[in-house]
């Protein structure tokens, strides 16, 4: 303890005029020692007052603007990145746009390519139909035109014979006319 | 074995002059107090000096000193509260680099003296109340009379609060102070073990192992504490700047 009290008797002698306040005695304890307020207290104002102005007059600022130049980058950063993806949203929704509209019009384009060739497929159909419908007509109508003479024929030969069998019988010539017309409810009967 | 005290002493270095009898000297709490605003200075205007888009190191504790304080202001204050953004950051910082400068050995600690701690508090309570008065008027002493309370303990919790407003700056300050004194006090006391007892040949040696130990950890807890009472002096700071532009609770 003896060193400490050498030391206080030191530093009493480094502020002779602070401990001649004191009355000399025996160091008290430091931060108690009102006598060394007042040396303080002008110092802390000084020193907080510049540091009041170093810290709002240019410390702040600066900081304060590289913080703020920053976010500024960032923001318009940030904007442009934005930006090229809505761009790049866009051109895709267009690609695709496009594409469906080049798989509609081809979907299209066949469709009508398809259609073209079945109407030619019906036309071509309906015509040989047609054609052959002629030709049956014909054909059947020259059947009918044949049978007809044909059947002409046997009711020309049936009168002829009917004559000559009625004239055999009886010997008498029948009336042309009569036998026309018995033959006739006969084919009618 | 070394005096705890010692480390206290406030010693002249030169007068600056007398106001009446009392000697004004410029003292080693003074050179510390000084140096403390040359760190500051330093680090902050030396780490923004480059004011590179993306930080160096250095730039980046300038800058994050700078948002730290701005965040604990922004958020316990609000938006009107950065008009008092230099003060508090100006106080945090001196405060911060007062303390840490202490835990160097052989240095003084500023704010291990009362008459500082109270110089910081009362300069705290005096903005507060001017300010709270020159920006609310009368309606200030709201503050003192809370919302919901019923009629008949008003005048009991007015008093109270009377009271605490005063008493503000005595715990505001003597928290910093108490806080600094004790943890040097006690990390001188322990590494004063160390040498006692290496003084006492090797058995002595091999037990200051111990205290040196304790010594090594205080120091951190010193370091964290530091930090800690700039923090909360600083958040105390808000609270009650807050009540300045807010009074009616």
């Amino acid at each position: 303890m003896a060193e400490g009290q050498g030391k206080s008797k030191g530093a009493d002698h480094g502020t002779a005029a602070h401990t001649a306040a004191d009355g000399g005695h025996k160091a008290s304890f430091p931060p108690f020692e009102s006598n060394t307020f007042a040396s303080q207290l002008v110092s802390f104002a000084i020193a907080f007052g510049l540091l009041y102005l170093i810290v709002s007059r240019l410390a702040l600022p600066r900081v304060g603007g590289v913080l703020a130049a920053r976010q500024q980058v960032l923001d318009t950063d940030l904007n442009e990145a934005a930006k090229l993806k809505a761009d790049s949203d866009a051109a895709l929704k267009a690609y695709e746009t496009e594409l469906a509209n080049a798989r509609a019009k081809a979907q299209a384009m066949a469709t009508e390519v398809r259609e073209k060739l079945n109407a030619e497929q019906e036309a071509a159909k309906a015509k040989l139909e047609e054609s052959l419908a002629t030709k049956l007509a014909a054909a059947e109508q020259t059947i009918a035109t044949t049978r007809a003479t044909a059947m002409g024929n046997v009711h020309s030969i049936a009168a002829d014979t009917a004559s000559a069998i009625v004239e055999r019988l009886t010997g008498i010539s029948p009336d042309a006319g009569a036998v026309n017309a018995a033959l006739d409810a006969s084919v009618k009967g | 074995m070394a005096d705890p005290i010692h480390q206290f002493e406030i010693h002249k270095i030169f007068t600056l002059g007398h106001i009446g009898n009392q000697e004004i000297a410029f003292t080693n709490s003074s050179a510390y107090m000084f140096g403390a605003v040359a760190v500051v200075s330093l680090l902050m205007l030396g780490g923004s000096a480059g004011r590179a888009l993306i930080p160096s190191r250095f730039q980046s504790v300038a800058e994050l000193s700078f948002e730290f304080v701005s965040n604990t202001v922004r958020s316990s204050i609000g938006e009107e509260g950065m008009k008092f953004f230099p003060f508090v950051f100006s106080l945090f910082m001196f405060i911060l680099t007062a303390n840490m400068i202490g835990i160097i050995p052989y240095t003084f600690t500023v704010t291990s003296h009362l008459i500082v701690a109270v110089a910081l508090a009362l300069m705290v309570f005096l903005t507060v109340l001017l300010y709270g008065l020159y920006k609310n008027g009368l309606g200030f002493f709201k503050l003192f009379v809370p919302h919901g309370i019923p009629i008949y303990i008003l005048p009991l919790v007015t008093v109270i609060e009377v009271i605490s407003f005063l008493s503000r700056p005595v715990s505001h300050s003597v928290r910093l102070f108490a806080n600094m004194l004790a943890g040097h006090i006690t990390l001188k006391v322990f590494a004063g073990f160390v040498t006692s007892l290496s003084a006492l040949g090797a058995v002595g040696i091999f037990g200051s192992v111990l205290p040196l130990a304790m010594t090594t950890a205080l120091t951190a807890l010193e370091i964290l504490v530091a930090f800690l009472q700039a923090y909360v002096f600083t958040i105390l700071t808000c609270i009650y700047l807050n009540d300045a532009l807010h009074p009616g609770h």
